[in-house]
């Protein structure tokens, strides 16, 4: 079984569009939401949820006033200045360490274990998709990727699938860093701008370190097309693959408010065509192929 | 005065916005690059570097010889960040948190304070305008306590420009929280507007003001001028796609100074912003 992680370091170049795209010309394949913090594959696919799981993230600090002596000790206590002159915890600034109810001399704080959100298993016209709602201001991003990833991957064992199509965050930190790790590959969706530029440095500079070959598309390439040659030349000096591009086209917004892919949208526009073409690449990228062991139909 | 650029989704223009205005508003204000996994208005205001810190945050160093593998640390650690393996305690410096519960509760003095970088935080100034970036360190996952650092540094006497990072979770918060008003930056798609619900739930959890930019606004349907009715929101600025726009923003030029008739635009859209603020104050001091 195959994972190809769709990441950008910036966001909105394009990453969601193009995994749906990917995903309606895929077959026997499985689809995973990695970007827990603002989902947006559903949009477009429409899934229909077969199984919902509640995600339990860490614990937070309540503290109980009767028991509660005001002694003091676990505001000096806690690093992330989370409890008042009062004595309330903040729920925000609670970074969930536990540290003040261990350390309670009057076992007056309680850590009620939080509910950050919930995760999916669904079915859509492009085959399974598992994905995931973190609440809003919650932390643990990063443990909802890995679990979602991990059920994903144990989904497309019981079924016997062969792919799995990531729609990772965007950044360098924590939920990027859980969705990146063990992947197959990386296709990296960049945009030719200076910011693109910036922040495929930094992502290619993670992959290197978690070891996760990349693959690299400049999307709106036509937008700036000296700057797309550049990327591309800084991607080859770092040994990317590059599988090609995808010109600028108001298609995709036209394709996504009529929640289809844009290769359901029409599929022989020349969008569509340029897709296939870098679709066709991954598959038969090294990457992809175990760098010529064994090979991926 | 702080204002926090957020979005939800990535790439609707957040740097843009925030990079004009603050170019528009010249000496007056002071910017902060709180995107520190991917700072990117440096790429715009081209600053002269002029200081720089490296942020560092606490991790246990264990003394193996002080230890008597009591497992007393390992029993507080929420993150499993320190185990105790027969003779030999192991730290795993990436899940720490840095709540030092292990160094409060070690009996024989064995944890000593350590370190691990969380990045750097820079000062400079490009384009007349002061700003101050994190950047966070490659491999390193938590940047809420970086982007807590660049807003300490914060002149609070001048206003204040901040760049937020995208989406919804501890990051935003730690950019956002405690600021006077969030612009909130999306694009009038399904995307666009998803996100930006998301982003507003977050804003009205923190109880702040917003008000939002469209931008591309002739790129996508009506629904987001719907919500923004139902939701109360005040549209201040809508900037359509333009092809110019979009070039200049790819060399890395900021478009107040490559298209000068939107100068007078993003200075307005400060002072909409500053009234939105008073207006704000005049309300809730009238409840």
């Amino acid at each position: 079984m195959r994972e190809l992680v769709v990441v950008s370091g910036k966001g909105g170049t394009g990453k969601t569009s193009l995994t749906a795209a990917f995903a309606s010309l895929a077959s026997n394949n499985l689809l995973c939401d990695a970007d827990v913090d603002a989902a947006d594959l559903h949009l477009l696919l429409k899934p229909e949820v077969r199984r919902t799981v509640d995600f339990m993230g860490g614990g937070k600090a309540i503290i109980n006033a009767d028991l509660c002596s005001r002694c003091g000790l676990c505001r000096e206590l806690c690093r992330f200045e989370a409890i008042s002159e009062d004595f309330q915890v903040a729920e925000i600034g609670c970074e969930g360490c536990g540290v003040c109810v261990d350390l309670c001399p009057e076992k007056a704080i309680d850590f009620p274990v939080q509910k950050c959100g919930q995760w999916f298993v669904s079915d859509t016209r492009v085959g399974p998709m598992v994905h995931a709602r973190l609440g809003i201001a919650e932390e643990n991003s990063g443990k909802l990727v890995s679990c979602i990833r991990q059920e994903a991957k144990r989904l497309a064992e019981e079924k016997g699938l062969e792919l799995i199509i990531t729609d990772g965050p965007p950044g360098i930190g924590c939920p990027v860093i859980a969705a990146i790790g063990g992947a197959t590959a990386l296709a990296l969706i960049v945009e030719p701008t200076v910011s693109g530029m910036h922040d495929m440095s930094r992502l290619a500079d993670l992959a290197t370190h978690f070891k996760v070959p990349c693959l690299f598309c400049v999307n709106k390439f036509d937008l700036n097309l000296e700057m797309t040659e550049k990327m591309e030349e800084e991607a080859r000096r770092r040994k990317m693959t590059v599988v090609g591009r995808v010109p600028f086209d108001p298609l995709f917004t036209r394709a996504m408010i009529v929640e289809q892919t844009v290769i359901e949208y029409q599929q022989d526009s020349h969008i569509a065509t340029a897709v296939r073409e870098v679709w066709d690449a991954i598959l038969s990228s090294q990457a992809m192929n175990s760098f010529g062991i064994r090979s991926f139909k | 005065m702080i204002i926090s650029v957020a979005s939800g989704k990535g790439g609707t223009g957040k740097t843009t916005v925030s990079t004009n205005m603050a170019i528009s508003l010249g000496d007056a204000c002071t910017l902060l690059d709180c995107d520190v996994e991917e700072p990117n208005a440096h790429l715009f205001l081209h600053p002269h570097i002029n200081r720089s810190e490296t942020v560092t945050t606490f991790i246990p160093e264990v003394d193996q010889e002080r230890c008597t593998f009591c497992r007393k640390c390992a029993e507080i650690c929420r993150y499993r960040a320190i185990a105790v393996v027969g003779q030999k305690v192991l730290v795993f410096e990436n899940l720490c948190h840095s709540c030092e519960g292990c160094l409060v509760v070690c009996p024989d003095g064995a944890i000593r304070e350590g370190k691990r970088e969380l990045g750097v935080v820079e000062w400079g100034e490009g384009s007349g305008v002061e700003m101050i970036q994190g950047r966070l360190r490659v491999g390193e996952a938590m940047s809420p306590p970086l982007i807590k650092k660049v807003r300490s540094y914060a002149d609070l006497d001048r206003t204040v420009i901040i760049d937020a990072p995208p989406g919804t979770s501890c990051p935003v918060i730690a950019a956002m929280r405690g600021t006077d008003f969030v612009l909130l930056v999306t694009e009038p798609t399904p995307f666009g507007l998803h996100d930006l619900q998301l982003a507003v739930g977050a804003v009205r959890l923190l109880g702040i003001p917003c008000g939002l930019v469209i931008n591309r606004s002739d790129m996508g349907d009506g629904q987001v001028w719907e919500y923004a009715r139902q939701e109360k929101i005040p549209i201040l600025m809508e900037i359509p796609f333009d092809r110019r726009i979009a070039e200049v923003y790819s060399k890395g030029l900021a478009i107040v100074e490559a298209m000068p008739e939107w100068r007078q635009k993003f200075t307005e859209l400060f002072q909409q912003i500053q009234m939105e603020i008073v207006a704000e104050k005049l309300r809730r001091e009238s409840l």
